[in-house]
């Protein structure tokens, strides 16, 4: 069994939709640790040494959070300047993460067509989560494809929210297929690829 | 009973009239003293009174002045001056007692006279000096310090001359019972005998310092009653000079030495401003009988002999000084304020003259004529502070800019009051690694404190001369944290008003504490329990199942709000109207009351909530749109 730290980062979770969805639905997936990091810190006071201990006694990474001007929340910002240390995550002697995984769980209000060809995001959401990408890649971590919800204004999140528990458990019970899922662009809650148990 | 009514009153409103008026026109208080003392010579010589013997009496103003003298120098503070105090000092005093000396003696006097005369004119006035420099703000600099530390060395000097004077005595003293003369303990002692006593005064002196004070002042602090705290100092004072005096030594070493041993008690402030006022008068009284002496028949007689030798000496003090400056590194225009500040002889010298005139070591004929030039060479130098001014520092000034201003030059900061609030503040200060300097009037949190290291002092912070021993002139803040809220207010209000560099830090009890502390110019006033009631209403919040960022965000919202009415109603606030009864005031608050309740309504939609303070509010379809558009 795989050990989850899941994080999440929204400062307004009352007002989420998809969002407060699946950090409800994560809350029933057994077995994994699921921070709400805004309610955890929310006077910004990061415990460096009790997030790295805790970092540390877990195999997968997974962070959740809205897009917010193509970038994470600001306490989820502080909290990798502060954790991903040198000596810890990189640097001489910054091995400690080395040989995990890291994944993204975002959502965003543009369309999906918004980060295709001609679409008025003009690049294509990767290319906006590139930051993450070579953080795990620096820290010696696997990076897999984001679970995306694109649209997040509009519609139920059920689905999604039952896609990211079922994402939760298969990566807990090494039912994911890792390969597939670092070899795809983005992960959607009918392209998962899951083997069945 | 009007005996001695009248010769006090008339010493009284000299001084009164005269030291404002000396301070008006920027001469310095000494100078006040000196006229005052020159109007009064005829009036005192009318009504008979011995002007000698209240010159007397006055110079226990000397010991004072060395025992706050001895109270200022730290060990640490004279180690690290110890080059410019020993080297600067120490050759400034024995060069120009030399060449004076030489002078005197090429004028034809006998060489012991010539010596005594050499080290009456090595002495410079510290009081005129020193309350000049600071006056003008240059004690910082670098001319104001080496003149500090040749008049430290000056005034620790005074006391090896005082006793090595006596040696230079061409006469024996046959008149009876000498000035200072009286008891003796060591009366036909022999000489052992003599030195193993007055050996066993220094060590009491010592000793008594160290072990007995702490406990006999904590005793007295205890009773709380200012007067009697007074009474204790003037005591002890007292009762070391006399000490002194009864085995045969100078009673300014003694007070000296005691105050070098308690310039680290957490007394020391307190001493310090309970002596000071006596200290102060008696000085005062010891430079009018000064004046009232000088002989203008004198001056009139022979004015260019005096003049000459005022001059001469002047020049050849600065000549002296100038050099040392020189070869010290003190150069330029700071090498100039050094030797024209310190140009003029010195209180001390008057001290010395009546020592060595009641010795009889100098003849009676000379005497007189020393006062009149140490007096003149002292009303000369506000002139040579004019001419620095006007005609020494704009050339180098024109030369080249002035640097920016010594920034690294730590301010001193002043906690006031130090029971749980200021305790708090004093303790984030430490750990961040500033000195503080503490006052409080509980002797016992005082042992406490100290046990731990802090540099705390006994004392009421609301006294202004209390805050004045403690550096408030130097200090670069004051955390004003003392319980009694009017007498907060009112320090609050000393400060703002006298020392407005300061920036003041205040603790208030309540709304009305902020707006009296406003009122009194304070503009950082921290209220005492609301900090902790916010915490307490967001600790509320989140047990109701708040989320606790929202929490956070919507106690920060009642702070900012809470601040800015009460900035508002700040101005409409009347400490003679009670609150509910001053319309604008109650009117104004009920606005701001549904303002912030409607604002607080909003806010706690929290994110994603348009309209509100609109933080993390989403896109919209329009917005889409729009972003749509920029494509092309």
């Amino acid at each position: 069994m795989a050990r989850i730290l899941h994080i999440f980062a929204h400062p307004g979770l009352a007002s989420s939709q998809i969002n407060a969805a699946m950090w409800h639905a994560a809350g029933r997936v057994e077995g994994i640790t699921s921070v709400d990091l805004y309610a955890e810190n929310p006077r910004y006071e990061i415990d460096v040494a009790a997030q790295q201990n805790r970092l540390e006694a877990h195999d997968v990474l997974l962070l959740q959070f809205p897009m917010f001007w193509y970038s994470a929340p600001a306490l989820l910002k502080e909290w990798i300047d502060l954790v991903l240390s040198r000596g810890f995550a990189y640097g001489a002697g910054g091995d400690r993460l080395a040989g995990r995984t890291m994944q993204l769980a975002v959502s965003t209000s543009a369309p999906a067509e918004a980060f295709g060809p001609d679409g008025y995001q003009n690049f294509p959401l990767r290319t906006f989560l590139t930051p993450f990408e070579q953080t795990a890649r620096l820290c010696g971590m696997r990076f897999l494809a984001p679970y995306v919800r694109h649209d997040a204004l509009h519609g139920d999140g059920s689905a999604h929210a039952q896609g990211f528990a079922r994402l939760l458990a298969g990566l807990r019970d090494g039912r994911l297929d890792m390969d597939r899922a670092q070899a795809a662009d983005a992960l959607f809650h009918d392209t998962l690829p899951l083997r069945e148990g | 009973m009007t005996e001695f009514l009248l010769p006090a009153f008339l010493f009284l409103i000299a001084g009164v009239i005269s030291v404002p008026i000396a301070s008006r026109l920027g001469l310095g208080s000494v100078l006040g003293y000196l006229v005052a003392g020159i109007a009064l010579g005829p009036v005192l010589s009318v009504l008979g009174v011995d002007v000698i013997q209240v010159q007397h009496f006055a110079e226990f103003g000397v010991v004072m002045m060395l025992f706050l003298v001895g109270l200022e120098l730290e060990p640490k503070l004279l180690w690290a001056m110890r080059t410019r105090l020993l080297g600067l000092g120490g050759l400034q005093v024995g060069l120009t007692a030399a060449l004076i000396a030489a002078a005197a003696y090429a004028l034809g006097s006998a060489w012991q006279v010539a010596v005594a005369i050499g080290l009456i004119f090595a002495l410079s006035s510290t009081a005129i000096v020193l309350q000049t420099l600071n006056e003008k703000g240059l004690m910082k600099s670098d001319g104001g310090q080496a003149s500090f530390s040749v008049l430290l060395f000056q005034d620790i000097a005074v006391i090896p001359m005082l006793a090595l004077l006596p040696l230079l005595a061409t006469q024996h003293v046959t008149h009876e019972g000498d000035a200072h003369g009286g008891m003796s303990l060591v009366e036909g002692l022999n000489g052992w005998q003599t030195g193993l006593a007055t050996l066993a005064a220094i060590g009491l002196v010592v000793a008594g310092g160290m072990y007995l004070t702490r406990p006999a002042f904590r005793f007295i602090a205890h009773a709380n009653l200012r007067e009697v705290f007074i009474a204790a100092a003037l005591t002890f004072v007292i009762g070391i000079a006399l000490l002194m005096s009864l085995v045969g030594l100078s009673p300014a070493l003694g007070t000296f030495l005691a105050g070098v041993v308690l310039a680290n008690s957490e007394y020391r402030h307190e001493l310090e401003s309970d002596i000071d006022p006596f200290r102060g008068l008696l000085l005062g009284l010891f430079f009018m009988t000064v004046g009232a002496g000088i002989d203008f028949g004198l001056l009139a007689a022979e004015p260019l002999t005096i003049l000459g030798l005022t001059l001469g000496v002047i020049a050849l003090k600065a000549g002296v000084l100038l050099a040392l400056g020189w070869a010290f590194g003190v150069r330029d225009e700071q090498g100039w304020l050094f030797g024209m500040s310190l140009a003029q002889a010195g209180e001390f010298g008057f001290v010395l003259i009546s020592f060595a005139t009641a010795g009889a070591i100098l003849p009676d004929d000379i005497a007189p004529r020393l006062t009149l030039i140490v007096t003149l060479s002292m009303m000369l130098t506000p002139g040579l502070f004019i001419l620095y001014d006007r005609v020494v520092l704009p050339r180098y000034h024109a030369a080249e800019p002035r640097a920016a201003d010594d920034i690294d030059r730590q301010g001193r900061i002043i906690i006031a009051g130090h029971g749980r609030f200021g305790g708090v503040v004093n303790r984030m200060l430490l750990s961040a690694g500033h000195e503080t300097t503490v006052l409080d009037h509980s002797s016992n949190q005082l042992e406490v404190l100290r046990a731990f290291g802090v540099r705390a002092f006994y004392g009421d912070a609301t006294r202004p001369d209390l805050l004045h021993a403690a550096g408030i002139e130097d200090a670069r803040l004051l955390v004003v944290a003392i319980d009694d809220r009017h007498r907060a207010t009112e320090m609050v209000r000393h400060v703002v008003k006298h020392h407005p560099h300061i920036h003041v830090v205040a603790r208030a009890l309540d709304r009305g504490h902020v707006y009296e502390l406003w009122g009194a110019g304070c503009r950082d006033i921290i209220r005492d329990t609301f900090d902790s009631a916010v915490r307490a209403g967001r600790s509320t919040l989140e047990a109701l199942g708040m989320h606790p960022f929202e929490a956070e965000r919507t106690a920060r919202t009642f702070v900012n709000q809470n601040r800015r009415s009460m900035r508002e109603l700040a101005d409409l606030y009347d400490p003679e109207v009670p609150n509910h009864e001053n319309a604008p005031y109650r009117d104004r608050a009920r606005e701001l009351m549904d303002e912030q309740a409607e604002e607080m309504r909003n806010r706690g939609r929290g994110a994603h909530h348009e309209g509100a303070d609109g933080a993390w509010a989403r896109p919209t379809l329009r917005d889409q749109e729009a972003a749509r558009r920029t494509r092309d």
